[in-house]
């Protein structure tokens, strides 16, 4: 018993030293000690115990806020989790003073890892420690001279409105209501993006008196920036309210906002389309909404177009069943055809990215007769990356219609993006090769893709040989290996007799990544040989390749092919003059286990 | 108005003498903050000083308004462009406060290619005592530690300077202007041919807002001299042209503002057409008035007063110096022709303030249509003395303390001036000196 207490009174004694080295680096002149230091706080304030982290830890580190921005942005993240450490709930508020500093400095991050963490540590307050600590706190930061803390304010209204009295709560509204119409925009800004927040812990009344009335006076801001974070705002609130005071109390704002003076307020709605269309619901959305819609759709800024032109889909999917075909036939549809030959080609893609998605919602003869000739015009268009998001998309029309019905445009599409300057756009048609040849059929495929295919192997860009074998690995997986034995393995192995050595080690490379999916019978018979021929290439590249090849496409082959072929020609590249080649054939020997 | 200025020592370390005067000591630009308690200079060296005014005090009173050197960093190096094989000056071009949002100061300093945001802050407290060395800073030994200890003590007031933020590589050609918008989130910089707007807190990636570079550099025929943003309208800007033109643009209208939507411009004189017309109608500065309803532009002999609602011709013009009308020949071959004059708004917009050369700087009243000439110059003006309005004969019998045209030193000129933005303060740069002038007290 005594010896044992006096091991552990030793044992405290030099665990005290690691924690010293930990706080002095807190105070070390170099950054990242400090920050190592900093991510180790919660084993420093286990060390000085509950107390001495109340009493002198903590208002160290409501001192430190002078330092770097990653040391604060992680001391204001630690200290989100530091309740327990600073005796549990009942002396949480001791955490306040270090984090009302955090939430005064001016970057922002940093800022909003404090507001964070103390959104955190509010839940962790009992009311009355929330009504004497916390909710002061907020209306200091909210009363700041600077604006940094009254932005800071503005986000932990609403943790703690439900939990306090109705005196104090009418204290919060007030404060709230004074940040709205702060003289500078930052802080409106700040407000205006908690406005929806706020109102959800609102009582309903207090959402019709007070929220509606700043909401509108925030979407009608001088500032742009402000404006545009009230349409946000916009969609908390209406699915807050009743349907039928929807009409007086948000739309004269919504509308006003679509038709904004701002491209940037305008785009704002463009982009939270969805949301908004969710919560004014279907009556409203039939009403208001489709012709504003129209209008973005038609905007003067190409900007704002884009952005409606990527709601298309959603917006048409959530149109009330009852009535979407008509809309979409009477309404939307001519906006869409006009998206076609749009003069920006960054609205032509975002169209192209979505239009595909119509041909489900409007079924096969709509489709046919109206959609199919404008995705054929797109496939047409002189932007690469129209032809590519059509093409991307093509699934959902094999889903309605069949791919054949586009098949006489497709193909000429695929022949020139898989012939492009960029080889960029070259890369990003092979990865559609296998999704292509799913929905084309083999015969198809076989006529009229192949030959790219195989051309894309002596692509004199590397990153382009490279998913060209790729490529043929997942259409050997689609096909099956007799397809490949038939169509791709002679054109491989015929390349391995290419004078370019680049070329020959493209054979490698295929065979690499086809001998899984074809299969021992196929890999033993017809590429094995090939593999076995080329470790006498004249080029040292090619040599350490075929070891590599030989280590690969082992475990696919039987124990016999391994000792009486694979081991004599890895154990005479094992001595061969290049140190690569060695390395690689011993490196394949040990893999192997043929040693 | 305020012909009885007077002028005031500066920070005496600041005032060095013309002769030990390098290159690197040429003041390049001058700013003082929203309240005017900081005024801040960069000079060709790629260094910004702070001055920090004097706070009131009962044993000297008349200190009050002298401002102090606060803090003195480094802000731009020289650098070199290998790709194109060009040397990048540190001079810095322009600097501009930010409002402050917290007890520390910002401001965007930027040379011919790179923005800077600078912090400027004060630091009390270091920490002290620390665990694993004795007071003395000695090694303790480990085995001695039986306490803890985590403190800060207080100390001098330090000052420092850290660089916040960088925004680099988006200006082919040579920045001249940047511009805090009204919403204190974004900026716009400025070079020849392009104007960028940024947010303040994202430096990897800007908007073009204005571009007039031509497909064909061959068919260039006008480059943007500078550009601002109206003072409380977060969507309007102006930039003005070497060819006397001046383009509000409005940003909601569309994301690129190519097409400008007001161009204020003033039919040339047929019969006063040269061979200099359009260098000397090349617009130097342009500058909002603090209400936001003027627009002042600085050419090379005028300085042109503009109502926003008026595109045609200007409200008002002012003759800087036209006394040079006739020697622009010789201006011309010495380069000063191509001198870049600022000019400034005192903060309620009822007199304008420009440079001209021999160290004189004008200032005109808009109410009374009087004018000013005065001299800021070390011979001149002893610290607390009150500034000599002078004058410039052009030709007949010269009267006393008049200067003659022919004798005005061209080598000295007065390019870059600033005014307190509430009170009558000015802050006017004369090569390596810095002079700052104020209404007389009591």
């Amino acid at each position: 018993m005594n010896q044992s207490s006096f091991i552990s009174g030793a044992d405290g004694d030099d665990s005290l030293y690691p924690i010293a080295v930990l706080i002095d680096e807190l105070r070390n002149e170099d950054v990242q000690l400090r920050l190592n230091s900093i991510k180790k706080l919660s084993t420093i304030a286990l060390a000085l115990g509950v107390e001495r982290t109340r009493t002198e830890l903590l208002p160290f580190l409501t001192d430190t806020i002078y330092d770097e921005d990653e040391v604060l942005l992680a001391l204001a993240e630690q200290l989100g989790n530091f309740t327990m450490l600073v005796g549990g709930p009942e002396y949480v508020h001791c955490l306040l003073p270090p984090l009302e500093s955090l939430a005064t400095v001016e970057e922002t991050v940093v800022r909003d890892k404090a507001v964070e963490s103390l959104r955190k540590i509010s839940q962790e307050h009992s009311p009355v420690d929330l009504e004497v600590h916390f909710e002061p706190l907020v209306k200091r930061l909210a009363s700041g001279d600077w604006f940094t803390s009254r932005t800071s304010a503005c986000g932990l209204f609403s943790v703690c409105y439900p939990r306090v009295s109705s005196t104090v709560k009418a204290e919060i509204r007030q404060h709230f209501r004074t940040l709205c119409s702060d003289d500078t925009p930052m802080v409106r800004r700040a407000a205006a993006s908690k406005l929806g927040e706020f109102a959800k812990v609102l009582e309903l009344d207090y959402v019709k008196s007070d929220i509606i009335s700043l909401f509108t006076a925030l979407a009608s801001d001088e500032q742009d920036s402000v404006r545009l974070l009230a349409v946000e705002a916009c969609v908390s609130i209406a699915s807050l309210l009743p349907q039928e005071d929807l009409e007086t109390l948000v739309m004269p704002t919504l509308r006003q906002a679509a038709e904004d003076k701002s491209w940037r307020v305008r785009y704002m709605v463009a982009d939270k389309f969805s949301e908004l269309q969710k919560a004014v619901g279907p009556e409203i959305t039939k009403n208001d909404l489709v012709p504003a819609f129209q209008n973005l759709l038609k905007d003067c800024e190409a900007e704002v177009r884009s952005a409606a032109a990527k709601k298309i889909k959603e917006f048409c999917e959530n149109l009330p069943e009852d009535s979407r075909e008509t809309i979409i036939m009477t309404h939307i549809l001519s906006c869409v055809k006009e998206l076609v030959s749009d003069t920006s080609q960054h609205v032509k893609s975002a169209l192209a990215s979505v239009i595909m998605g119509l041909s489900t919602i409007l079924g096969k003869d709509n489709t046919v007769e109206h959609l199919l000739p404008l995705f054929l015009a797109q496939l047409k268009d002189e932007c690469p990356e129209v032809r590519l998001n059509i093409i991307s998309n093509l699934d959902c029309v094999n889903e309605v219609i069949g791919i054949r019905q586009l098949s006489q445009s497709l193909l000429p599409a695929i022949v020139e993006l898989a012939e492009d300057a960029k080889w960029r756009v070259r890369l990003a048609i092979i990865e559609y090769m296998p999704l292509l040849a799913g929905q084309l059929g083999v015969e198809f495929f076989d006529e009229k893709l192949n030959t790219l295919c195989m051309a894309w192997l002596i692509d004199h860009v590397y990153a382009i040989r490279e998913a060209a074998t790729c490529n043929l690995m997942k259409l050997v997986e689609k096909f099956g290996a007799e397809w490949a034995q038939n169509t791709i393995v002679p054109k491989v192995l015929g390349m391995a007799n290419d004078p370019n050595y680049l070329h020959r080690m493209t054979t490698l490379f295929c065979i690499n990544s086809l001998s899984e999916a074809c299969g021992q019978d196929i890999t033993t018979k017809h590429m094995l040989p090939v593999v076995l021929k080329m470790s006498n290439d004249q080029v040292a590249n090619v040599r350490f390749n075929v070891a590599k090849s030989l280590q690969k496409i082992g475990p696919v082959l039987d124990s016999n092919a391994l000792q009486t072929e694979v081991k004599p020609v890895l154990e005479k590249l094992a001595t061969d003059t290049d140190m690569d080649v060695k390395y690689f054939a011993q490196e394949a020997i040990r893999v192997l286990a043929l040693a | 108005m305020d012909e009885e200025i007077d002028t005031r020592k500066i920070n005496n370390s600041f005032l060095r003498d013309h002769n030990y005067a390098t290159e690197a000591d040429i003041i390049s630009t001058v700013e003082f903050n929203p309240t005017g308690e900081l005024l801040a200079t960069g000079d060709k060296g790629g260094r910004v000083v702070v001055f920090q005014r004097e706070q009131e005090s009962k044993n000297q009173p008349h200190r009050r308004g002298e401002y102090n050197v606060y803090s003195t960093f480094q802000s731009h190096e020289p650098e070199f462009d290998y790709l194109k094989s060009l040397e990048i000056e540190e001079k810095i071009n322009k600097i501009r406060w930010l409002p402050q949002q917290n007890a520390a100061y910002f401001l965007l300093s930027t040379n011919d290619k790179t923005v800077k945001l600078w912090k400027v802050s004060e630091r009390d407290k270091r920490p002290e005592g620390y665990n694993l060395k004795d007071e003395e800073g000695r090694i303790r030994d480990p085995t001695t530690i039986t306490a803890l200890r985590i403190l800060l003590q207080p100390m001098d007031l330090m000052v420092e300077a850290t660089p916040r933020r960088v925004f680099s590589n988006a200006h082919t050609y040579h920045i001249n202007s940047i511009s805090v918008n009204s919403d204190y989130e974004t900026y716009m910089s400025t070079d020849d041919l392009r104007i960028n707007l940024w947010n303040l807190e994202i430096t990897n990636r800007s908007f073009n807002i204005v571009d007039i570079k031509p497909a064909n550099m061959e068919m260039l025929t006008e480059v943007i001299t500078a550009a601002e943003f109206q003072p409380s309208q977060c969507n309007t800007f102006v930039y003005s042209s070497s060819k006397g033109s001046i383009r509000l643009c409005d940003m909601r209208a569309s994301a690129l503002c190519d097409n400008h939507s007001k161009l204020f411009e003033e039919p040339e004189d047929p019969s006063n057409r040269s061979f200099f017309s359009e260098i000397i109608s090349s617009i130097s500065d342009v500058k909002f008035s603090h209400s936001g309803r003027y627009l002042m532009t600085r050419d090379y002999l005028t300085v042109k007063v503009w109502d926003l609602n008026m595109e045609s011709k200007p409200l008002e013009t002012y003759q800087v110096h036209d006394y040079l009308r006739s020697k622009l020949c010789s201006l011309y071959e010495n380069d000063c022709i191509f001198d870049k004059f600022e000019c400034v708004w005192n903060g309620s917009d009822s007199v304008i303030m420009t440079g001209s050369y021999n160290n004189f700087f004008r200032m005109f009243d808009r109410n009374t249509k009087r004018d000013v000439t005065l001299e800021a110059s070390r011979e001149n003006s002893k610290p607390r003395a009150i500034l000599k309005p002078r004058k410039v004969c052009v030709g007949g019998k010269r009267r006393k303390d008049e200067i003659s045209v022919d004798s005005l030193d061209f080598s000295k000129k007065i390019l870059h001036s600033a005014w307190h933005p509430s009170e009558n303060i000015i802050a006017v740069a004369a090569t390596n000196n810095l002079y700052i002038f104020q209404d007389k007290v009591n």
